[in-house]
């Protein structure tokens, strides 16, 4: 199923990358499909060769995704990637160009409403209305749900409030909110309606690092009700440990798509390690050690690729042997960073992206 | 690009999601004082102290030749409502005329400026807040959307006309009332008025300023492009309610179906105005 390399993508055929189309199959999921209407093969979310364009600019390129259900799908991007564009095509708030796009099995330029009504949604500015308290705004959103009005709203309302710590603000006006009340006010807001997909276009904009740790929580905790949430950002330590499913998009296209492990694994299959020493001539003699697959080095620190990582005690063992003194022996984890960046690399973008449909 | 048409599945109209956009709209013009007081006083200007003083200077007035002079009033007036002027003095004669005839504009002047004040800034209104956001993602129509904006935007300016009719009836039949033989006001043209004639015109305005609203880029935009559209429509409202009121209870009749229809076309195109797009802030999606 592979479309045509187009120029600045990736390669399909370059082995070196694990490239869009990937199969999240291959994914395990955690938890079983449960919502209405959706067969467990079906992914909650999928798009298919979806563009969309905003007079010139292109804000969607061909865009492909399948978002597994019960899973945290990230997708990462510099600004103008069309991330925003995505979600936003999602709900049917804008109708793609061309493409197909299925959520909950249906078409939401066609059945808007019911898409609609099983998602929350928080976009990066929280969408609140200043002049009402937070209660009114939380009210809102119940009644435009079709939760109404009474004692049962007001009950839920509490409980979503109290589960984001801003049960005490919410007969306050929300202009008097802090950045971090208005995000846990719309986390709130947005999980009223016991929604099955959430949506979070950088839900983190504009917090300091202990709220948005406080966030993410939050989301995280979100999948353990079987949630399923596509998380929108361009901040590579936030999807780090939060996603089960990482998209990597740039310039409205997905470049990558899979869970961080395997995408790891994928670029570096091999055991990383980095080795300090006193001696870099002895460190140089490890680049035709046995399992050593590549070698490189900066002063007196090396880092080697194995083929296997029970190669270090010998890497080690040799090192002494040639009577130097090892001073660090340290495993190397890729992150998602390294990941990004790599991916960006291989797949020939490097720019900045410009278009969005926020932006346009 | 050639694009991928699609046609929405035509949902019917949730009744809930209209009244639920129109109620938090106006709660939040009520928590706006900034936005009602000036609503408040054109409605107690227009409907209280002008035709108060007129119509206590008019009634109080003792000098023969200053009543002979407002007589001539009466003059200017079609022969078939000058007809209908009761009372035997000059004075309470003018006083009828003044407050059957020619306050007519009154009562349109101040619902089309206050809805054309509520409703110019309730859809670009979202989209520089932010809010438009939220509303596009809910699971709200666009119509029903529009419709709820619509709502919360004529109901501020009918309910001050409303309100502000009652104390205007209050203030002529106490004023005027005993001179023309006891309380006369509100006169069956001026029920015909209030009930057909000036909602459609209110729609009519709505209509092209929550137009104006989803399209232009600002506020400040959409303020300025409703005067310029709601100033004719004042003076079209303005001659036609004149006219129903002289013209007998058959001209009302047909001023207000015309003005229904048109009303009705414009609401239906108004609809089409709005988009989630817009809601959003991006002009160019279809």
């Amino acid at each position: 199923m592979l479309s045509a390399s187009r120029g600045g993508r990736a390669d399909p055929q370059d082995p070196s990358l694990c490239l869009r189309y990937f199969s999240v199959n291959a994914i395990t999921n955690t938890r079983p499909d449960t919502l209405a209407g959706v067969s467990p093969a079906e992914p909650v979310i999928r798009l298919e060769q979806v563009t969309k364009a905003f007079g010139p600019a292109m804000a969607l390129a061909d865009l492909n995704l399948r978002v597994p259900s019960g899973q945290i799908t990230v997708l990462l991007g510099p600004n103008g990637a069309g991330k925003t564009t995505a979600i936003r095509t999602i709900t049917g708030a804008f109708n793609p160009d061309s493409g197909v796009i299925r959520v909950f099995g249906v078409d939401p330029a066609l059945q808007g409403r019911e898409v609609r009504s099983r998602c929350g949604v928080v976009s990066a500015k929280p969408s609140l209305y200043d002049r009402l308290s937070g209660r009114d705004n939380l009210r809102y959103a119940a009644e435009l749900h079709g939760l109404g009005r009474g004692s049962g709203v007001d009950a839920r309302i509490a409980h979503c409030a109290g589960r984001f710590g801003i049960d005490d603000a919410l007969d306050n006006q929300v202009g008097g909110y802090s950045t971090g009340m208005k995000t846990r006010l719309a986390l709130a807001r947005s999980v009223l309606h016991q929604p099955e997909l959430l949506l979070y276009d950088e839900p983190t904009s504009g917090l300091d690092p202990e709220s948005s740790h406080a966030v993410l929580d939050l989301i995280r905790e979100m999948t353990d009700d079987g949630s399923t949430v596509v998380m929108c950002t361009h901040l590579l330590l936030e999807a780090e440990g939060l996603a089960d499913q990482v998209v990597i998009l740039q310039d409205g296209t997905d470049i990558i798509d899979g869970s961080p492990g395997v995408l790891t694994k994928r670029f570096w299959p091999e055991a990383m390690v980095r080795i300090s020493t006193d001696d870099p001539v002895a460190l140089d003699a490890l680049a035709r050690h046995e399992g050593v697959v590549s070698y490189e080095r900066a002063d007196r620190v090396a880092t080697l690729h194995l083929d296997r990582p029970d190669r270090v005690p010998d890497l080690v063992f040799a090192l002494t042997a040639a009577g130097a003194r090892v001073t660090r022996v340290e495993p190397h984890e890729p992150t998602l960073e390294d990941l990004y960046f790599a991916v960006r690399q291989a797949s020939g973008h490097t720019r900045l992206g410009a278009v969005d449909g926020s932006t346009v | 690009m050639a694009k991928t048409t699609v046609a929405p599945v035509r949902q019917p109209l949730v009744w809930m999601h209209i009244r639920t956009v129109a109620r938090t709209d106006l709660k939040q013009l009520a928590q706006a004082r900034d936005y009602w007081i000036p609503m408040v006083i054109l409605g107690v200007l227009f409907f209280v102290v002008v035709p108060a003083v007129l119509l206590l200077t008019i009634t109080q007035i003792s000098s023969v030749d200053a009543v002979a002079q407002l007589s001539q009033v009466l003059e200017i007036l079609p022969k078939s409502a000058a007809s209908q002027i009761p009372g035997d003095t000059g004075s309470g004669r003018a006083g009828y005329a003044l407050a059957v005839y020619l306050f007519a504009p009154v009562a349109v002047v101040v619902p089309i400026t206050i809805c054309t004040a509520v409703g110019a800034a309730t859809i670009v209104g979202e989209r520089e807040r932010g809010t438009g956001e939220f509303l596009a993602h809910s699971p709200a129509g666009i119509r029903e959307i529009f419709l709820g904006k619509l709502l919360a935007s004529l109901i501020p300016g009918y309910l001050t006309t409303v309100i502000g009719f009652g104390v205007y009836a209050l203030i002529v039949n106490t004023i005027v009332g005993p001179q023309v033989g006891g309380w006369f006001f509100p006169t069956k043209q001026w029920w015909v008025l209030m009930l057909w004639v000036v909602p459609p015109f209110l729609a009519l305005t709505l209509s092209l300023v929550l137009r104006l609203s989803a399209k232009v880029k600002s506020t400040a935009a959409a303020q300025q492009a409703s005067a310029l559209v709601s100033l004719p429509l004042i003076m079209v409202a303005y001659s036609q309610a004149t006219s129903s009121l002289y013209g007998g209870d058959e001209v009302s009749w047909y001023i207000g179906g015309i003005a229904w229809l048109l009303a009705t076309v414009a609401l239906w195109r108004g609809v089409r105005s709005v988009t989630r797009a817009r809601l959003l802030g991006v002009a160019d999606e279809q």
